[in-house]
């Protein structure tokens, strides 16, 4: 029993998932752990990403590739409009601003009023036959050997994984330029930065923006890898998660949302399949009904955010020297 | 959360389903969703119902027949989310609750659950564009009343401590709550568990306080991390409250299902009214404490400047600290009065949270008086849009009231420009 | 003092508050900054003059600091115009008055203590093509620049005497350190005027000299124009050229260092706010934010 939790976790901490989720800390680790922005609205940009391909493909008609180009444009102008509101104010009028645009995008696209185009509460299906009509494998078998990932998985984990190195190698290039250093000295003090000739805001913006995309390429891979949408999948709680992602794998690292995807995910996936197994098999208290093991898993989350943030907040691989620095 | 637009509803709203596979359902093998649409005790024919799993995969659309009644049979025992399109509701016929158009059921095996709809006549459609303003208007301002008394704590705990607290929406829900395990489970009368459920709510506002921020102020956490930290509290209180009481809305024991009255072209339950009065009183009172007494002058002077305070002898942790109960304690009031109007359910905080956040900032972060004036502004956004736009779409509106208040005045209606810089 | 061997530049100039200078490189025009009520700055006319050291001092709460911040655009003024090196530089952005020459330091030093002392350095240059977005994923294109910039930036750190922490985290800097980091800093955006706001406060006395030998150098050894606050008055009469006083946001006095020690209004000013020491005697070393 213990080992079928284990592989089920592991199953989950190298799935789709983990790797959409790796994308949306990435984008975080732009805005948050780089540039010193407080986006709490990373749901939204995922929202856009996701919808961009589904609208493009399901509603529409129109081929995939345009679908995710729709997903990263749509990010560009959500971006444009919250920045220019509040990239001049403190940083947490940027945190409240984005996570009220999140659920503003979220309650508008399950509205009856937008399901013509958006499908409503039920949001939209079927939109990834020619992403799927692309995978290379052979699909008469099962792949990662315990992990028995389909052929479908697999070519998504392919894809998705892949698109996750090339975000984080992006990321590493751009912020060991030039222009990483100004958007790091941005973080430091954006005061100093002024002073010293550089146009703070427009760079906030570009790490909005580019934060942004990445965020919903996440989307759109993670509506790709279950081949639907829903508007409630885009619930605030999914930016909360980013953020755990963020800090448990070190925030400003480059590496660190692709470690704590994994991980994050593992050790979800293990209390979500523990839980359950031991649920089935009357293990667990009766009050413990199907809807606390979601609970429980939420709060644990909850746990992870509060106490990583107050006993390790460079996270777990983070070099805690560097923290202690006086950071005026 | 809202019982928005009663605008135009004629008549008694009657609620109902019957459990009309009650006997059916032990013959039964198959499970079943089911359920009675009616409306002034009247069966509504045609009107559609979906049912889809929890992932959004449709199971099968159910219409009404002439008495109303219908039913969808399940692939098996799950949980099934049931929709009925409004759409196809006949003219002058809408929800009474329209946050209740999507339910969320659990079959289990072989078993059959009912689908409950309320339904209530609408007025003719171009009935007086006045009274529906007159009623949203009263809605808008008892909804901004109880917004009020949830952001004066969330403004001054920014204005004392520069914390922006994200765990508050979920004091709300906490209060609520502690209310509800006394009313409903314990068997108290709402009355003396809403009170307790506020002293307690104020006194967990207060530990956290102490055993929580203080301690991380102490060891000089940047706000940011704090801010981070307050995200995780919030998940911790919603998700626990989620744990012991379940999704489902659940209702009070006491003053529901009230009949109510009519002034003028204005409808509303004697509950309701006390609502709104308690709540002008509970302000009235906050407003006169900050302003008469030595510890309402000693928070607004935290607020304003805390080194200043600080260097004038006044004893900033202890404002602090009652900054927090006293703000828990509000919190807890807005929620069990919401509970009162509405229904509970552990998401009710963070829904209120965003409009608080609204309130506030319109208002002018850090300030109590601004808090309680825009929140009121958001109440009346929200409310009285749904006379011109759809009541789903009422909280983007008050929302949107937000982002136009920072691009316009940042620093809000009340507040001073140097905060914002 | 001065070893300046060129003529006087202020011969014949009377010290009197608002006078005009032979060769203003900054002309201050009616600028006008209340707070709530309160004015914090009202500067009727105030020139600077090109390539010498200004002192600028005044009690706390006389509108120093809050005068520097509107001059380099870090706040906007109720109203009122100045011009540098012959531009308007009324409501320009504070990175483009730095582009255009003025450079400040701040009170607080704001040394980017995750980044190391010679990150701190590099960020400082300007017009860096490394900077934009797509360019800085192409390595190739910057790389030049970087490695000459790195050069003049290991310079100053020489100069600086600071080269032994050139990759330390500037975090890990002492306070003095922090000052002469900043300064090196602010020189590499290669400024014709720099503005030091309290450049001795918090400094260990052993330091002090070696801050005022570069102050001093900026100006004899690079031509640049420094105008500088600060508390300690035997700093500011060593090695000002010009002293300029500010009272309750208005200039009150100017002169040359040896007149204004004495100037009546000056003494009144000190004497008559909170702080009863007369300039002179004044050596405390202040390290709050003046309004």
């Amino acid at each position: 029993m213990l080992v079928d939790i284990l592989v089920d976790a592991l199953r989950t901490s190298v799935g789709p998932t983990a790797a959409a989720y790796a994308l949306l800390a990435i984008g975080l680790n732009m805005h948050f752990g780089f540039t010193g922005l407080l986006n709490f609205g990373q749901a939204g940009f995922m929202l856009v990403g996701a919808y961009g391909v589904a609208i493009t493909v399901s509603t529409f008609g129109g081929p995939l590739f345009l679908g995710v180009i729709v997903g990263m444009l749509a990010a560009v102008v959500l971006a444009l409009l919250l920045g220019v509101p509040t990239l001049r104010l403190r940083a947490d009028y940027l945190a409240i601003t984005t996570i009220a645009a999140a659920e503003i995008l979220r309650l508008l696209f399950r509205s009856t009023a937008a399901e013509p185009v958006t499908g409503g509460v039920f949001g939209l299906r079927q939109f990834g036959g020619a992403f799927f009509a692309l995978n290379p494998l052979p699909d008469d078998r099962a792949y990662l050997g315990p992990l028995a990932a389909s052929a479908g998985r697999m070519w998504v984990m392919l894809v998705g994984w892949s698109v996750v190195l090339l975000m984080t190698l992006l990321v590493w290039a751009l912020i060991r330029s030039p222009w990483g250093r100004v958007i790091r000295s941005i973080r430091e003090d954006e005061d100093a930065a002024r002073s010293l000739g550089k146009n703070v805001f427009a760079y906030k913006m570009q790490s909005l923006v580019l934060g942004g995309v990445i965020g919903a390429i996440g989307g759109a891979l993670f509506a790709l890898s279950l081949q639907t949408v829903q508007p409630d999948t885009f619930l605030p709680q999914v930016t909360f998660y980013a953020f755990a992602i963020l800090i448990l794998g070190g925030t400003a690292s480059t590496f660190g949302p692709v470690i704590g995807a994994v991980i994050f995910w593992f050790i979800l996936g293990m209390l979500l399949s523990g839980l359950r197994t031991f649920s089935d098999a009357g293990l667990l208290p009766e009050f413990f009904g199907a809807q606390a093991v979601g609970a429980v898993s939420l709060t644990f989350v909850g746990v992870l955010i509060m106490s990583l943030m107050i006993f390790r907040p460079q996270g777990i691989l983070g070099d805690k020297k560097e923290l202690q620095l006086d950071v005026s | 959360m809202a019982r928005v637009s009663r605008l135009g509803l004629l008549g008694l709203l009657v609620v109902v389903v019957l459990a009309t596979l009650a006997v059916a359902a032990v013959a039964q093998e198959a499970e079943t969703i089911s359920g009675q649409l009616q409306a002034d005790g009247e069966g509504v024919a045609g009107v559609e119902i979906a049912i889809a799993t929890q992932d959004g995969d449709p199971v099968g659309v159910g219409v009404s027949g002439d008495d109303g009644s219908w039913s969808v049979e399940l692939p098996g025992p799950g949980t099934y989310v049931v929709t009925i399109d409004v759409e196809t509701l006949p003219e002058g016929v809408g929800l009474t609750n329209p946050d209740r158009q999507e339910l969320e059921l659990r079959v289990s095996e072989g078993g059959s659950a009912t689908a409950l709809f309320a339904l209530g006549e609408r007025e003719e459609v171009g009935s007086l564009l006045g009274q529906r303003l007159a009623q949203s208007t009263v809605n808008g301002v008892k909804f901004g009343l109880i917004i009020a008394m949830t952001a004066i704590g969330l403004s001054l705990i920014f204005g004392t401590t520069g914390l922006i607290n994200f765990a508050h929406g979920d004091l709300v829900t906490l209060g609520a709550f502690l209310a509800f395990a006394l009313n409903v489970l314990v068997g108290l009368h709402l009355i003396l568990a809403g009170v307790l459920a506020v002293a307690l709510t104020a006194a967990i506002s207060g530990g956290i306080e102490s055993g929580l921020w203080r301690p991380l102020r102490r060891r000089r956490t940047g706000l940011i991390a704090m801010l981070v930290v307050s995200i995780g509290l919030a998940f911790v209180i919603r998700h626990l409250v989620l744990f012991y009481f379940g999704g489902s809305r659940r209702p009070y024991g006491d003053y529901t299902l009230q009949v109510a009255l009519q002034f003028g072209p204005v409808r509303l339950q004697p509950v309701e009214m006390w609502v709104m009065g308690l709540s002008v009183a509970i302000l009235v009172g906050v407003a006169l404490m900050l302003t008469k007494t030595k510890l309402g002058k000693g928070m607004r002077a935290v607020a304003d400047n805390r080194d200043l305070a600080e260097s004038s002898g006044i004893d900033v942790n202890r404002v602090i600290l009652s900054v927090w109960v006293m703000g828990g304690g509000l919190t807890a009031v807005g929620g069990i009065f919401l509970g009162m109007i509405e229904s509970v359910d552990y998401l009710m905080g963070f829904r209120l949270l965003l409009l608080m956040f609204a309130g506030v900032i319109l208002g002018g972060l850090g300030t109590a008086y601004g808090a309680m004036l825009g929140s009121l502004i958001v109440g009346l956004v929200s409310e009285v849009s749904t006379v011109f736009f759809s009541s789903q779409l009422k909280y983007v509106w008050a929302l949107g009231v937000l982002i136009v208040i920072l691009l316009v005045r940042p620093q809000g209606l009340l507040g001073r420009k140097e905060r914002v810089g | 003092m001065s070893p300046d061997p060129r003529p006087d530049p202020l011969e014949g100039t009377s010290a009197e508050p608002g006078v005009a200078k032979a060769d203003p490189i900054l002309t201050v025009s009616d600028v006008r900054r209340s707070f709530g009520g309160i004015t914090a700055v009202d500067v009727d006319h105030l020139e600077i003059p090109r390539g010498l050291i200004t002192g600028l001092i005044g009690p706390n709460g006389a509108g120093k600091t809050t005068l520097f911040n509107l001059l380099t655009g870090f706040d906007t003024p109720d109203k009122g115009t100045w011009t540098f090196a012959g531009e308007d530089l009324a409501g320009v952005p504070a990175h483009l008055v730095a582009r255009k020459g003025m450079v400040r330091t701040f009170q607080l030093t704001k040394a980017l203590a995750r980044m190391t002392v010679m990150e701190n350095m590099q960020l400082a240059a300007v017009g860096q093509t490394g900077e934009r977005l797509l360019p800085a994923l192409l390595p190739s294109l910057w790389r030049p620049q970087e490695d000459a910039l790195t050069e003049r930036a290991d310079e100053l750190l020489v100069r600086f005497k600071l080269d032994h922490m050139r990759d330390q985290f500037a975090g890990t800097l002492s306070g003095g350190q922090k000052k002469l980091l900043e300064m090196a800093r602010a020189l590499m955006v290669e400024p014709s005027m720099v503005m030091l706001d309290e450049p001795m406060a918090g400094v260990n006395p052993a330091l002090t000299q070696s801050l005022l030998g570069h102050v001093k150098g900026l100006r004899d050894n690079e031509g640049r124009t420094v105008v500088f606050v600060e508390h300690d008055m035997d700093v500011v009469f060593d090695i000002s050229d010009w002293v300029v006083c500010l009272a309750q946001g208005a200039v009150i006095a100017e002169g040359r260092p040896s007149e204004i020690g004495s100037n009546p209004a000056v003494i009144d000013a000190y004497l008559g706010s909170s702080h009863s020491e007369a300039p002179v005697q004044r050596r405390k070393r202040h390290e709050r934010r003046a309004s």
